[in-house]
């Protein structure tokens, strides 16, 4: 165990360090962007002096190597600091309103990990179940449909698939709302009804990377000697899989579900902007769209925290799953 | 578009709030219900602050819903009182008087009177000032509360539209010494207070009883504006029936509304134009014959078949439209000529002439295709076009004002001296042509001439000379006025005279519209 510890407090320092890099490469790659948040902010209205005034009042005429370690002092002291929306909309008031960026933030995360556990919960046990029959009856018919079909669902475009799901399962057979517009005031049922069809469309872009990983750990191992023992014992072959096999081939399962489940968290941009799902995608996308360095670095951080977390807990579980890697000689 | 006269109510607004008063409905509307509105043209940065309104999202949401303005523009034009009763101009048109409706409370029971006007006018002005109201408001030089309910403006020099840029969506009135409060949560004296509001995504409001509208407007119990800025997200809610009114619709999937028999197309022509501003202090712009040759080699039905799939209508090089009051309508209407477009150009000397065009669908949706179209138009008349795509981030900083020959879009003004003051006046910032005494003196003086006029005989005289001398000699090339469209489910009823100034009825669906 001390050795699991030990790996855990390794990974973590690292994964600091990586966030410091993706800080860093964030930020030059927004300064890189034509146009800045006051331009982008004023649009047709800009005029020199108004541009000036709102560059000077949120310090963007800093040099960009002071506006950085401004920010990364602040953001080590736990501040994420405010949004130039915010701050620019301070100083027209002349000081309230203290809205954060964490205070921005975390409604939109909220939702979005509410859509990402209700994904996860659907698509999970789908792709693992689907990735077990496959393995067990590879080749047949049902291995042939069941791959054709996960596949044709990855291999269409996200809005796409959101498209067609609003289309059969709003339109045609009016069965969910092809508006997610949830609120603070829904209760569980509604707002589960309101995300069942960015949930389905997700599932479906996401079960057939699990579902093939499963299927091909699981007949990879089908060849090793102690699978013929077991088949030799007159195991039936249900058994032989969800007994023998599975287990061992949880460690690279569990990376590739952790992996989707990081990207449950990160990508769905699209399908929240189908959906007008008001999840942190959307709000990132303005954010980007506004120069909003603030908010676009707090997003990033968290993007690539998700990351980080996600592939160590696959790592710790791949350990713990695995006697040989829990007791090493 | 009815047309209709606004004579006599221009010098003494008692007539027009009588008429606000009224409300004239034109069919019997009742009371109840709940609107859903998707409405496009929300940001994650909006807030209830007036003077950074933009998009339609916020304007029906504040002008439209929860704050009231001193005046209105009422749908079929006309201007009537809002939170003032009546008004009346000294002879020179230089002071105002504005008699403000008495028995009016703010959403948090604090009445509103003199002091609160002259406090959400100053909100405007000051050296730090980013609002886009700025210039109507520094054009005050002095604001007198004559009683609690009465407010003299002086201005710098006669505006016989001052009350008409007292309707301005900019310009709301707040809660003095409470204004930061009210912005912060959105406190107005609008006929519908705010329940909820998450800026970018959705905005609440309910019915305040006893309002001073009465019963001739905001029928609704409830309503609730949800951002949807993609277009088919926004269709497929109206579709589905999840909300009953979507504001810009999309023309190439707007057959599929018109097929669905619970809906119904509301489609208004107004000022909102698509131009092409070339700089007339650069050359080859500085030379008329080369602006006129420019203006005779562009097919502008074309373009309104083309890039507004027939939503609009051909524009005449000027930016008085259809929702103007002096729109001159009997102008002739400029057309694609390649011999005169050849011609203008021998009289600048010369046979052909090559020029670059920046555009970019920031610009207008479409805005590169209009260039091309140009392109290919213009080419048969000896002006060969270069087409220059520009990136659509940071287009209005680095683009448009500075390159000799862009694309543009305006959404028009209420009126006449308002739109040329904001950018046809010489020296203004936004005069995206640098459109000054230089090219036209006669156009500046009757600029100044008309503000100051309040003979409305004699105004449009003045402003119809204006268009025919932007028609004929002026550095903006207007080939189409776009639509404002929108669609409406048949549980919703709209009066027959839709307004044409903004979207969604002037943003105002929330007080005009009811429950079927």
């Amino acid at each position: 165990m001390a050795n699991v510890l030990s790996i855990i407090v390794q990974r973590l320092l690292l994964g600091l360090l990586t966030l410091l890099v993706v800080s860093i490469v964030i930020f030059l790659a927004v300064n890189a962007l034509p146009g800045d948040f006051a331009e982008a902010i004023l649009g047709q209205g800009a005029t020199p002096e108004s541009i000036a005034t709102i560059r000077r009042d949120l310090g963007l005429d800093q040099p960009m190597v002071v506006r950085y370690f401004d920010w990364l002092s602040k953001m080590l002291r736990g501040d994420l600091g405010v949004s130039f929306a915010q701050l620019n909309f301070r100083t027209n008031l002349g000081g309230a309103g203290d809205v954060g960026v964490a205070e921005q933030i975390a409604p939109r995360l909220a939702n979005t990990m509410f859509l990402a556990a209700t994904t996860a919960i659907i698509a999970v046990p789908i792709a693992v179940t689907l990735g077990v029959l496959a393995a067990l009856y590879r080749n047949t018919i049902f291995d042939r449909a069941a791959n054709v079909a996960t596949l044709s669902s990855i291999s269409s475009p996200e809005f796409f698939m959101a498209y067609l799901m609003t289309l059969f399962l709003a339109f045609i057979f009016p069965i969910f709302p092809s508006l997610s517009n949830i609120s603070a005031d829904l209760t569980f049922f509604e707002r589960l009804e309101k995300t069942m069809l960015p949930a389905i469309t997700l599932t479906l872009v996401v079960t057939a990377h699990m579902m093939r990983m499963t299927r091909a750990a699981i007949i990879n191992l089908l060849a090793s000697p102690y699978i013929e023992m077991a088949r030799l014992k007159g195991m039936s072959p249900m058994r032989v899989i969800v007994k023998h096999a599975l287990p061992n081939a949880l460690a690279p399962i569990i990376n590739v579900i952790a992996l989707n489940l990081a990207y449950l968290i990160t990508g769905v941009v699209v399908v929240e902007v189908v959906f007008v799902y008001p999840g942190i995608g959307n709000l990132f996308v303005d954010a980007v769209k506004n120069r909003d360095i603030p908010i676009v670095q707090a997003c990033c951080l968290i993007f690539a925290a998700a990351y980080i977390l996600l592939n160590l807990t696959a790592d710790i579980l791949s350990i713990l799953s695995n006697p040989r890697l829990r007791h090493p000689k | 578009m009815t047309e209709f006269s606004r004579r006599g109510l221009l010098k003494t607004g008692v007539a027009a709030g009588v008429l606000g008063l009224t409300g004239l409905p034109l069919r019997a509307q009742t009371r109840g219900g709940k609107l859903t509105a998707g409405l496009g043209g929300a940001n994650t940065s909006d807030s209830w602050d007036g003077r950074t309104h933009s998009d339609i999202f916020m304007i029906a949401a504040a002008h439209g819903t929860v704050f009231d303005c001193l005046t209105e523009v009422a749908a079929d034009g006309s201007l009537v009182g809002e939170l003032a009763e009546s008004w009346e101009a000294s002879a020179d048109a230089k002071t105002w008087t504005f008699n403000l409706r008495q028995g009016v409370t703010f959403h948090d029971g604090k009445p509103f009177g003199a002091d609160d006007v002259i406090a959400s006018l100053q909100m405007h002005v000051g050296e730090d000032s980013k609002s886009a109201a700025k210039p109507i408001v520094e054009a005050i030089t002095e604001m007198k509360k004559m009683g609690d309910h009465q407010v003299q403006f002086t201005l710098a020099s006669g505006n016989a539209d001052f009350p008409y840029l007292m309707s301005d969506y900019h310009i709301l009135m707040f809660p003095a010494g409470n204004i930061e409060n009210a912005i912060a949560n959105g406190i107005g004296t609008g006929l519908y207070s705010v329940v909820a509001f998450d800026p970018g995504v959705r905005f609440v409001g309910k019915r305040v009883p006893d309002h001073y509208k009465g019963d001739g407007a905001g029928f609704f119990d409830e309503v609730e504006f949800i951002a949807i800025n993609d277009n088919t997200a926004r269709m497929n809610a109206l579709m589905t029936g999840q909300v009953d009114t979507i504001n810009r619709i999309d023309f190439k999937t707007e057959a599929l509304l018109k097929a669905n028999p619970n809906l119904r197309i509301q489609e208004v022509t107004g000022n909102q134009h698509y131009s092409f501003p070339m700089l007339t202090d650069t050359s080859p712009y500085n030379d008329v014959n080369v602006r006129r040759a420019l203006k005779y080699g562009v097919n502008r039905q074309e373009m309104v078949d083309k890039i507004l799939l027939g939503h609009g209508a051909v524009g005449n090089d000027t930016p008085i439209g259809p929702a103007n009051q002096y729109y001159h309508s009997e102008m002739e209407q400029l057309e694609f000529d390649a011999d005169k477009a050849k011609f203008y150009l021998n009289e600048a000397g010369l046979d052909s002439i090559d020029i670059e065009l920046s555009a970019s669908n920031a610009a207008f949706e479409g805005a590169v295709d209009a260039a091309q179209l140009y392109q290919a138009s213009a080419a048969g008349a000896g002006i060969n076009i270069n087409v220059v795509q520009e990136p659509a981030d940071g287009y209005w900083s680095n683009v448009w004002l500075k390159k000799s020959f862009c694309a543009c879009y305006w959404s028009g003004r209420a009126t006449e001296d308002w739109m040329f003051a904001t950018a046809y006046e010489a020296g203004v910032p936004w005069n995206d042509s640098q459109w000054d005494s230089n090219d036209s003196a006669r156009f500046q003086e009757l600029l100044l001439s008309a503000r100051a006029e309040l003979d409305s005989d004699k105004r449009r005289e003045q402003y119809h000379e204006m268009q025919q001398i932007l028609r004929d000699d002026g550095g903006v090339l207007i080939p189409m006025f776009a639509n404002y469209v929108q669609a409406v489910n048949n549980r919703i009823v709209s009066p027959d005279t839709v307004g044409n100034l903004w979207q969604m009825d002037n943003a105002r669906m929330a007080e005009r519209w009811s429950v079927a």
